[in-house]
C-alpha cells in the first residue's frame, strides 16, 4: 500500500516542480513510400504519417489526464529524406507532405529532414542538402537534421563546411521571423537514431516500422531534491540526482509502454534529458548553481555538470531496460532562464558553453550569434563541437542561429524555443582550415574491432 | 481501475462530503481514505477509489473540477500506477 507521503511527493514534482513528459515522438518508417514519381511518393508520406499517427494527440491526451501528467508534446519523426527522397529528388514536396500531416494531426513539429553525411556524401545527398534552407523556409513545421562525423568515420568536412552556408542561408530565407528557421536545423556529430527530442529527432534506419519513444524532464524536480540536502558533500548530490532520475524515468517508462500499445507501435526508448524551458524553476542552470555555483559559467561549471549529467543517466538506466535517445542534462541558451540571465550578466560566455557541451549529452543548443557572423566561422564552431562528440565517443550538436540584420541584443523566438541572447564570437578566423574541406581521419580509439 | 483521488486546499466544512457525494453518484467506491492538516489550515486528504470498469478518466474528472472550484481547493484524480511505478519496484 502506498503512504500519503509518497503520493503527496509524486504529486508535487507535477504540481510545483514542472514534472513533465515532455514528448510522446512517434518514429516512422518511410522506406515503404519510396517512389520514383514525386507527388506518389509525397502523397503516400502524407497518408502514411495520418494513418499511423493521427490519434498521437488524443490519445497523448488521455494517457495525460488518466494518469495527472502533463504531456506537453506529441511529435512525429520519420526516416532520413535524403534516402527517402532519394529516388523522385521530390524533397521540397515531401517536407510540404511533412507539414501538411503535422497540422492535420494537430502537432507542432515533425522532424527527419535528414541526412547522414559523416563519411561521405552522394550527389543526391549534396542535392537534398542544399534542399534544407528552402524547405525550412517555405513549411513551418518541418525540422531538419545533419550528421557530419562520427567516432567510428571521423569527420566529414566538405559536409561541415556546407553546413555553415546552409545555416546562413536558412537565416537569410528566414530573415522575416528572426531567422527562426535555424532553430529547426540541428548538425550533429554521432546523432542517435532514437532521439525523441526535437528538432534533432529522426527515425534511424535500423529502426521499426512505427516506434514511440518518449522524453521525459524535470529539471525543477532535480533542483527540489537537491535542495533539500542541507551541507552533504558531492557523493550525497550524486545520490539524489540518481535516486531522483529514477523516479522520474519510472513514469516515462509507463506512459511509454501505455501510448505504444495504444498506438499499435513497439515500444522503443525512454530519454530522460532534463530539458529546461523559459519558466522559472524549470532551468538546468538552477540546479548548477543549487550545487554550489554564484552563477552558471563560474570555474566549477563543467564539473557540476559532469556530476549531474552522469548520475542522471546512472539513475535512469536503474530504472527502464530501455534507456536511449540523448538522456542527460540539455544546455539550450535561449531555453533556460538561468542561461541567459548568466549570459547576460557577462559570466557565461560560448568558450565556456563549449567546454560543457565536452560532459552534457549534447552540445552547442539554440545559441544565437551576430548575423554577419562568417559561413566558415559557423562550420569552424561545428567541426569543434564535433571533435569534441568524435572524441569523447557521445554526440555533440550545434543549433546556432545567426540572426539575420541582427549583431547584439536579443532576439525573441517564442514560446519553448524562448529568447536568445546574441553571443560574441572570436573576432580570429578558421578560413583557410574550412576551405581545405576533406576527412579528419576518425580516432585512434574507433579502431575497436 | 483503482485510482488515487487527492484534495490539497484551505480547510473548510463539508469537503469529504461533497466528495463522496460526487463520487457515489458517478458510482465510484471508496477503499480508503486518510486524511490530514498540514501547517495549521491546509487540508489534504488521500483517498483511494475504485471507478468501474471502462470508466474513462474524464467522466469523473469534469465533476471534481467543478466542486473543486466551489470548495476553492484542488482535486487530482489520478490512475494509482503513475504512484506504483515511481515508488514501487
Amino acid at each position: 500500500m502506498l503512504n500519503i507521503n509518497e503520493i503527496l511527493q509524486t504529486i508535487e514534482m507535477i504540481k510545483d516542480q514542472h514534472l513533465d513528459i515532455r514528448t510522446i515522438t512517434m518514429h516512422l518508417s518511410l522506406f515503404d513510400c519510396i517512389r520514383d514519381d514525386k507527388t506518389k511518393c509525397a502523397n503516400l508520406i502524407y497518408d502514411k504519417m495520418i494513418a499511423k499517427a493521427g490519434r498521437l494527440k488524443s490519445v497523448g491526451d488521455a494517457i495525460a489526464e488518466k494518469y495527472g501528467i502533463p504531456i506537453v508534446n506529441k511529435r512525429v519523426s520519420v526516416s532520413p529524406i535524403s534516402l527517402i527522397g532519394s529516388s523522385s529528388g521530390g524533397y521540397i514536396e515531401i517536407a510540404k507532405a511533412l507539414d501538411k500531416a503535422a497540422k492535420e494531426i494537430g502537432i507542432d513539429f515533425v522532424g527527419g529532414y535528414s541526412a547522414l553525411v559523416q563519411k561521405g556524401m552522394t550527389p543526391k545527398e549534396k542535392d537534398f542538402i542544399l534542399s534544407i534552407p528552402e524547405a525550412l523556409a517555405s513549411t513551418e513545421r518541418v525540422c531538419s537534421s545533419i550528421n557530419i562525423g562520427s567516432t567510428r568515420a571521423g569527420i566529414n568536412m566538405d559536409a561541415v563546411k556546407l553546413a555553415g552556408n546552409i545555416i546562413k542561408e536558412t537565416a537569410y530565407l528566414t530573415k522575416d521571423n528572426e531567422s527562426i528557421g535555424c532553430a529547426k536545423l540541428v548538425v550533429f556529430a554521432n546523432a542517435v537514431e532514437d532521439n525523441p527530442f526535437m528538432a534533432g529527432s529522426f527515425n534511424g534506419v535500423g529502426e521499426g516500422d512505427a516506434v514511440i519513444n518518449v522524453g521525459i524532464s524535470g529539471p525543477g524536480v532535480v533542483k527540489a531534491a537537491i535542495q533539500r540536502v542541507n551541507g552533504g558533500d558531492c557523493t550525497e548530490i550524486a545520490e539524489t540526482i540518481k535516486r531522483t532520475a529514477f523516479k522520474i524515468t519510472r513514469i516515462g517508462e509507463l506512459v511509454a509502454r501505455e501510448a505504444a500499445c495504444e498506438l499499435n507501435a513497439s515500444f522503443g526508448i525512454v530519454d530522460l534529458s532534463l530539458a529546461p524551458t523559459p519558466v522559472r524553476g524549470d532551468s538546468v542552470a538552477q540546479i548548477l548553481e543549487e550545487i554550489g555555483l554564484s552563477s552558471v559559467g563560474a570555474h566549477g561549471t563543467t564539473a557540476c555538470l559532469y556530476m549531474l549529467n552522469d548520475a542522471v543517466k546512472k539513475g535512469g538506466v536503474m530504472a527502464s531496460s530501455h534507456i536511449g535517445g540523448l538522456s542527460g542534462a540539455f544546455i539550450p541558451v535561449s531555453e533556460d532562464i538561468g542561461m541567459i540571465e548568466a549570459v547576460k550578466k557577462g559570466a557565461l560566455s560560448l568558450d565556456k558553453l563549449e567546454a560543457m557541451t565536452a560532459v552534457c549529452s549534447v552540445g552547442l543548443d539554440m545559441i544565437a550569434v551576430p548575423g554577419d557572423t562568417s559561413a566558415s566561422t559557423i562550420s569552424a564552431i561545428i567541426a569543434d563541437e564535433a571533435a569534441i562528440g568524435v572524441v569523447n565517443n557521445k554526440t555533440t550538436a550545434v543549433r546556432i542561429i545567426p540572426v539575420y540584420g541582427k549583431n547584439e541584443g536579443f532576439v525573441e523566438f517564442g514560446g519553448l524555443l524562448g529568447r536568445a541572447p546574441i553571443m560574441k564570437t572570436s573576432a580570429e578566423n578558421a578560413d583557410l582550415f574550412i576551405a581545405r574541406g576533406g576527412r579528419i581521419p576518425a580516432p585512434i580509439h574507433s579502431n575497436k574491432n | 481501475m483503482r485510482a488515487i483521488l487527492s484534495v490539497i486546499g484551505k480547510d473548510k466544512k463539508g469537503i469529504i462530503a461533497l466528495v463522496s457525494t460526487t463520487l457515489c453518484k458517478n458510482d465510484i467506491n471508496i477503499l480508503d481514505i486518510s486524511q490530514t492538516i498540514m501547517q495549521d489550515e491546509y487540508f489534504t486528504m488521500v483517498m483511494m477509489v475504485e471507478l468501474p470498469k471502462n470508466m474513462v478518466m474524464q467522466k469523473i474528472n469534469a465533476p471534481l473540477q467543478e466542486i473543486a472550484k466551489e470548495l476553492g481547493v484542488e482535486i487530482r484524480i489520478q490512475h494509482e500506477d503513475i504512484f506504483n511505478s515511481m515508488h514501487r519496484m
